[in-house]
């Protein structure tokens, strides 16, 4: 009843802590036990038309000077603490960049970074990670947890190259991949919302279903003849003239296939859809509050479906961006748990579409940093790059980068009286 | 616009909620809903509002049949409706609240918040309610967060306006100012439904009282019939909440309580440096309007919430018990019955047996070695199944089949079996019937007579004027005062709306 | 309404009727269900049954036959692969098949009882495959780098493989406890990161990499004195990891539904907040319910770490960790559920290599497995199929129960 709102409690002190030490971890690390070998970066290819110098700087130079940024980052957060302020996620983003920047030189000790292949590739990589991020937050935001993400993106991926090469036309392989997901999602929508079954139960075993049916197809048939079933080839790389020029940005966002620019578009809309309209205000009232969405006449059971429904064309089309986006044909469990990583950047993301994005790049950039670092420099563990994004996760899972609040109503069935 | 139920039958498997009641609100009238806890009132108006569909029965507006499958219907027939738990979404702003459903809109379904901001402003401004559109509803104390609720239908341009139990979540002063609302919104040519259990404020503000007992319409009345009867048709038969008790003889301090400071689930200061002590052999009652605070003190004495307060203390017998476990306060000689038994006092899913040795899990007499003594577990449960009367066919039967009464006789026989020197008792008749209530007061002041502390955590006045031998009143986590049961009502009245002793 | 206690008599029908909308029918029924999927699976992807609908009208039979032909091979070889070969040219040979479905089913029956008993406390453990690996990297240890006597090595080994993935169990219950991070998303994590460092562990001669590996990710060979001990002679695979099991059956079972710790298990699997008014420590009981739910796993990893005469690699996890949670679902997270559904999945895995013969890819049993347990999850759906009863709400059965199996006091 008390008309003060005032919180009791302080910001806790996580976030600098953890900040804080991973400066260090820079600072002393890459820094003053750093290689004083040059790092090379190098922001445009050789082919290009524009040509600019490239940067060299010591690893250990970068690793202190890294270092310091870092922590004067976590000071400024601490001092936010001390303020009672919440500090905000950007804060958090700026700081995992900078980061990587310092482990990037510290790898490349010696060598050549070559900036936008990174960049361009972590995009690419990263594409399927956005779309069925995107996927999960269509049907978290309105209440259902979705962890079918991965056997969605795997019947789409399965769908993009076999429909592709029979039609001999990839815009139908794509849209098939779409509806064939869609479908699968509408499955689990069905039982979480009529059957009223445990969502997480069915999203696991969707993802069974989805590698038994997707291995048995390929096993029975696609491989009998892999050229008539399973070569549908990749999208062309379209090169927009001018801005595809201009150096970096135009490589890593204007030389590419159309999934990527696709990926990009769907992000916009589905946040200017999600906050910004009608259909998104009712879509979050009903996750967050199912019984009061249903007393101001919005059907609960409808908005889920196809919230969850339509999430699935999306996750579909990061399948198909798997294949046909990418290696050309599809293979064995080719989706590999991209869309367990597409769950948690939805957690990452704070069940934003903005932020997961900027979780899903992460993912991304760590796989083309183990690819990359294996080749540069073999003796580095990558098993040990390979865990960060997980650890990431987890860390901010347990809520020491800010707090993250899901959906109120995720993962609970609407009973109606 | 005049509402007319006709005939309205509701049933829940076996359970009949609304057995063919009739009602008529004429237009621009206050038609109060009297009746007891369970006596079918909220399935009625759910009934009303679509969200629940009758089995039988009609909805007349202004004489036309009217026919709704959802809450849409209902809205869109000119019926709005103010639940007992608000329907409002804690995260979004007061006017994202009041435009939901029916949200204004540019081209393209944008939405168009900025009119939304007006509207709000406009309803708030013509009744005087003061409510910023744009803050966060979770930011809001309850009383304002009730008018945003009042907002949204009259947004949508109610004709009938239901609320449903308003009253439970106020002060004294907040329940004033709403019945000035619904005064103020009458004369404008609203009807109002009024559901409620407070005699006192059905005559008050009614205009027309209806009175519903085990979903059927008992009778009607005017505002000037006397309390008592209406009581009595309320209850259906003359209410003697006076229980028999001979006058009490306080032991030893059992409980002490000093400077205690509590947090809600907020981080907001819900028991602000609140100091009492219950001796045995007496019942010290804590009167106040829900949501006061009460319940974080109960779970502060519990263990169940740390002390806020640094130097804030817990005793319980002599001895500190800050910072110990639920476990280890049980253990100390603390019977415990919480407010919402559904939730925190027994597992429906459980077994009564179960129940019964749901916090005796640790100790005899319910284990051997590592194992359960189900031998001996039966035999108990059956023996507190007759003693307590709780009406089942097994012990066996899982606790959520019982009824309300059942389940709670079930929580009192699990916490009276232990060797308790302090019980502590949350709403012990929220949602019981007329007999087991009686059984309920009874059982307590034995427990009194036999030298035990205990401290009876009501927000029905009744009850506490009825069980208690001090009484002390909790507003805004902070202990107005304590008095004895000789003070009047009137006076309890203030000093529940923060005026002291 | 009486007050007596167990004196009306038993209604039969009114029982029968609670029976039909138990568990038991719609376990049964899904079972039914999931085969048929994986038929139709097997029918349209069979090229005479596709050849023969260019005909159809003419000749329906041959569509019939060809489709009856199908699917009569696919679950006759798996059959004849996990139960009994009546062409094996001994009775040793013949009875092979089944010794093989219960030498699979052991790792799956002690992971899906793990996984159970999570389900049980209202945990989900996605983490099978992490808490398993965290097992065989300390089974791994021990059976590789240490050397010990007969007996006592592989007992110390089964302890390590216990240990670790109980470890990794405990760990997520901590986060949840101190954190309320939520296990689903915990565990997912814990997976990769800990199959990353097993990769890790395997690639350095100085841990785990085996000499004889030749650069792959690979251990050596259990000691000898380290590998669990056949059951029934060396010529059958069958060895005392199926003992495991079947110990760890009698173990949950005596667990969770005769001692004090399962009791308060289940109360907070039911109510959390009802366990805690009740003085149950519900963080603590997180940790306990998701170290011992691991500790199950555990057996499972002893099982695949000290099974093996080749060493263990990276995929020596075999999946168990997610089969487990279907093993979990269809047992319904009891003993003898968990024990029955392992039998079944260990049976797939028998029979994958004789439907492969037969020139069916055994990954329609995949098939078969994921749909039994979507039916599984959804009883609405399987009695809307089969017009089941809804469930019911008398308590004859239990009163039937009690008067059955009624161990005095009654």
């Amino acid at each position: 009843m008390s008309t003060e709102t005032k919180k009791e409690t302080r910001e806790s002190w996580k976030t600098p802590t953890v900040m804080g030490s991973l400066a260090a971890v820079v600072l002393v690390f890459f820094g003053i036990l750093g290689k004083p070998e040059t790092v090379s970066f190098e922001l445009t290819g050789v082919r290009e038309t524009v040509q600019l110098p490239n940067i060299d700087v010591a690893s250990n130079i970068l690793g202190i000077a890294s270092g310091i940024l870092l922590l004067a980052m976590a000071g400024f957060a601490a001092l936010q603490v001390a303020r009672n302020v919440r500090s905000s996620i950007w804060l958090s983003v700026v700081f995992g960049a900078i980061a990587l920047v310092a482990l990037l030189g510290w790898l490349a000790g010696g060598a050549v970074v070559p900036v936008a292949f990174i960049l361009g590739s972590a995009l690419v990589l990263a594409v399927p990670i956005i779309l069925g991020a995107m996927a999960g937050v269509m049907s978290e935001r309105v209440g259902v947890v979705n962890i079918a993400i991965e056997g969605q993106l795997l019947t789409g991926a399965f769908m993009a190259s076999v429909v592709s090469t029979l039609t001999g036309n990839q815009i139908i392989g794509i849209i098939s991949a779409m509806i064939t997901a869609a479908l699968f999602s509408a499955v689990l929508a069905v039982f979480a919302i009529r059957f009223l079954a445990q969502q997480i139960i069915v999203g696991v075993v969707l993802n069974v279903l989805a590698i038994g049916i997707t291995n048995f197809l390929y096993q029975q048939w696609v491989t009998e003849d892999e050229s008539a079933t399973n070569s549908p080839g990749t999208l062309p790389i379209i090169h927009i003239p001018f801005l595809g020029d201009i150096p970096i940005i135009g490589p890593v966002l204007f030389q590419n296939r159309i999934t990527v620019w696709l990926a990009i578009a769907i992000v916009i809309v589905l946040w200017f859809v999600l906050f910004k309209t009608k259909l998104g205000l009712r879509a979050r009232a009903v996750g967050e509050n199912p019984l009061a969405a249903d007393t101001v006449g919005i059907n609960v059971g409808r908005t889920r479906f196809w919230w969850v429904t339509l999430g699935g064309l999306l996750a579909g089309l990061g399948g198909a961006a798997l294949t046909i986006g990418s290696s050309g044909s599809f293979g064995r469990e080719m989706s590999g748990g991209l869309g367990f990583i597409a769950l948690a950047v939805v957690i990452l993301g704070r069940w934003h579409p903005g932020y997961a994005t900027a979780a899903a790049l992460l993912f991304g950039f760590s796989i083309i940093l183990r690819i990359w670092a294996n080749q540069v420099s073999p003796g580095i563990p990558t098993n040990f790059i390979t865990m960060v994004p997980y650890i990431v996760t987890i860390i901010a899972v347990v809520g020491f980068v800010g707090r993250s609040r899901p959906p109120a109503a995720d993962g609970i069935p609407y009973v109606k009286g | 616009m005049r509402l007319e139920l006709k005939g309205i039958t509701k049933r829940f498997g076996i359970l009949v909620a609304n057995d063919a009641i009739d009602l008529v609100v004429e237009s621009g009238q206050i038609h109060s809903l009297l009746g007891e806890n369970g006596a079918g009132k909220s399935t009625l108006m759910n009934v009303l509002y679509g969200l629940y569909k009758a089995d039988a029965g009609q909805i007349l507006l202004d004489g036309k049949p009217a026919e709704f499958s959802g809450p849409g219907d209902a809205m869109a027939a000119g019926i709005g409706m103010v639940h007992q738990h608000f329907m409002l979404i804690p995260v979004f702003t007061v006017a994202e609240n009041v435009a939901l459903g029916h949200e204004p809109t540019k081209r393209g379904g944008v939405l168009d918040l900025d009119a939304a901001r007006a509207l709000v402003r406009k309803i708030s401004d013509r009744f005087g309610f003061d409510v910023d559109p744009d803050a966060l509803v979770e930011d809001l104390p309850v009383g304002v967060q009730q008018r945003v609720e009042i907002i949204k239908s009259l947004a949508r341009d109610a004709k009938v306006l239901v609320l449903d139990e308003p009253t439970a979540v106020l002060t004294p002063q907040e329940t004033d100012e709403l019945m000035e609302i619904m005064r103020g919104l009458a004369k404008s040519g609203t009807s109002i439904v009024f559901i409620t259990h407070k005699l006192r404020e059905v005559k008050a503000v009614a205009d027309t009282i209806t009175v519903i007992r085990q979903g059927r319409v008992v009778g009607e009345a005017k505002p000037s019939t006397e309390t008592a009867e209406l009581a009595s048709m309320m209850v259906g038969r003359d209410v003697g909440l006076i229980v028999d008790k001979k006058i009490a003889d306080p032991g030893k301090v059992v409980l002490s309580v000093s400077d205690l400071s509590v947090l809600d689930d907020r981080d907001q200061r819900a028991v602000d440096h609140v100091s009492f002590e219950v001796r045995a052999g007496e019942i010290l009652a804590i009167a106040g309007v829900q949501g006061n605070g009460q319940t974080e003190l109960a779970e502060a004495i519990l263990g169940l919430r740390a002390i806020h307060s640094s130097d804030g203390d817990i005793s319980i017998s002599g001895s500190s018990v800050r910072g110990k476990s639920v476990r280890t306060i049980l253990e100390r000689g603390v019977g415990y019955v919480p407010e919402d038994r559904q939730k925190n006092g027994l597992i429906s899913e459980f077994s009564i047996a179960e129940n019964l040795m749901l916090n005796g899990s640790f100790t005899k007499p319910y284990t051997k070695g590592l194992g359960i003594a189900f031998a001996t577990r039966a035999r108990l449960a059956d023996e507190r199944v007759k003693e307590f009367d709780i009406r089942t066919t097994s012990a066996l039967t899982p606790a959520g089949k019982l009824s309300g009464g059942n389940q709670q006789k079930l929580v009192l026989a699990r916490e009276l079996s232990r060797e308790v020197d302090l019980l502590i008792v949350s709403q012990p008749t929220r949602g019981v019937d007329v007999g087991s209530i009686e059984f309920i007061h009874e059982r307590l002041v034995e427990e009194r007579n036999a030298g035990k502390a205990v401290l009876l955590i009501s927000t029905e006045l009744d009850e506490v004027m009825a069980l208690a031998d001090r009484i002390a009143v909790m507003y805004r986590g902070r202990i107005v005062g304590i008095v004895d049961t000789k003070t009047d009502r009137a006076k309890l009245g203030q000093m529940m709306a923060g005026v002291a002793a | 309404m009486t007050k007596s206690v167990n004196k009306e008599p038993i209604d039969w029908n009114a029982a029968l009727k609670e029976i039909l909308s138990g568990g038991v029918t719609r376990t049964v029924v899904s079972v039914i269900l999931g085969f048929a999927v994986g038929a139709f699976f097997m029918i349209i992807s069979n090229r005479e049954f596709l050849q023969s609908l260019g005909y159809f009208f003419a000749d329906p039979l041959s569509s019939l036959r060809a489709a009856g032909d199908v699917v009569g091979a696919g679950y006759g070889a798996l059959i004849q692969g996990s139960i009994y070969n009546p062409n094996a040219a001994t009775f040793e040979g013949a009875i092979r098949p089944f010794t093989e479905t219960l030498r699979l089913a052991g790792p799956l029956i002690a992971a899906g009882l793990g996984i159970g008993l999570g389900f049980r406390v209202g945990l989900f453990n996605i983490g099978g495959t992490g808490q398993l690996v965290s097992g065989l990297i300390w089974a791994t240890f021990v059976a590789t780098r240490m050397e010990l006597p007969p007996v006592i090595h592989f007992v110390v080994a089964i302890v390590a493989a216990i240990v670790g993935a109980a470890l990794v169990g405990a760990f997520v219950g901590f986060l949840k406890a101190r954190t309320g991070a939520n296990e689903v998303i915990t565990t997912i994590m814990l997976n990769y990161i800990i199959v990353s460092f097993f990769n890790f562990l395997l690639t350095d001669n100085a841990l785990l990499q085996g000499e004889t590996a030749g650069g792959y990710t690979k251990s050596d060979p259990a000691f000898e004195t380290a590998r669990l001990p056949y059951l029934l002679g060396e010529s059958y695979a069958l060895n005392l990891g199926f003992v495991l099991a079947i110990a760890a059956v009698v173990v949950y079972w005596w667990l969770m539904e005769r001692s004090t710790i399962g009791f308060r298990l289940r109360a907070v699997g039911f109510s959390p907040s009802a366990a805690k008014t009740a003085g149950i420590n519900v963080e603590r009981t997180f940790v306990l319910a998701l170290g011992l739910s691991a500790a199950f796993v555990g057996i499972a990893a002893a099982n695949q770490a000290l099974s093996s005469t080749g060493g263990v690699t990276p995929t020596s996890h075999a999946g168990i960790g997610f089969d487990a949670i279907t093993v979990a679902l269809l047992g319904g997270s009891s003993a003898s559920g968990v024990l029955l559904a392992g039998l079944l999945f260990g049976a797939f895995k028998a029979g994958s290599s004789a439907i492969q013969i037969v020139g069916i890819s055994p990954d329609v049993l995949g098939i078969v497995q994921g749909s039994i347990v979507l039916f599984i999850a959804a009883p609405p759906l399987i009695r809307a199929i089969f017009r089941l009863p809804p469930p019911q709400t008398t308590s004859m059965l239990s009163a039937l129960k009690s008067k059955l199996f009624s161990r005095g006091g009654k």
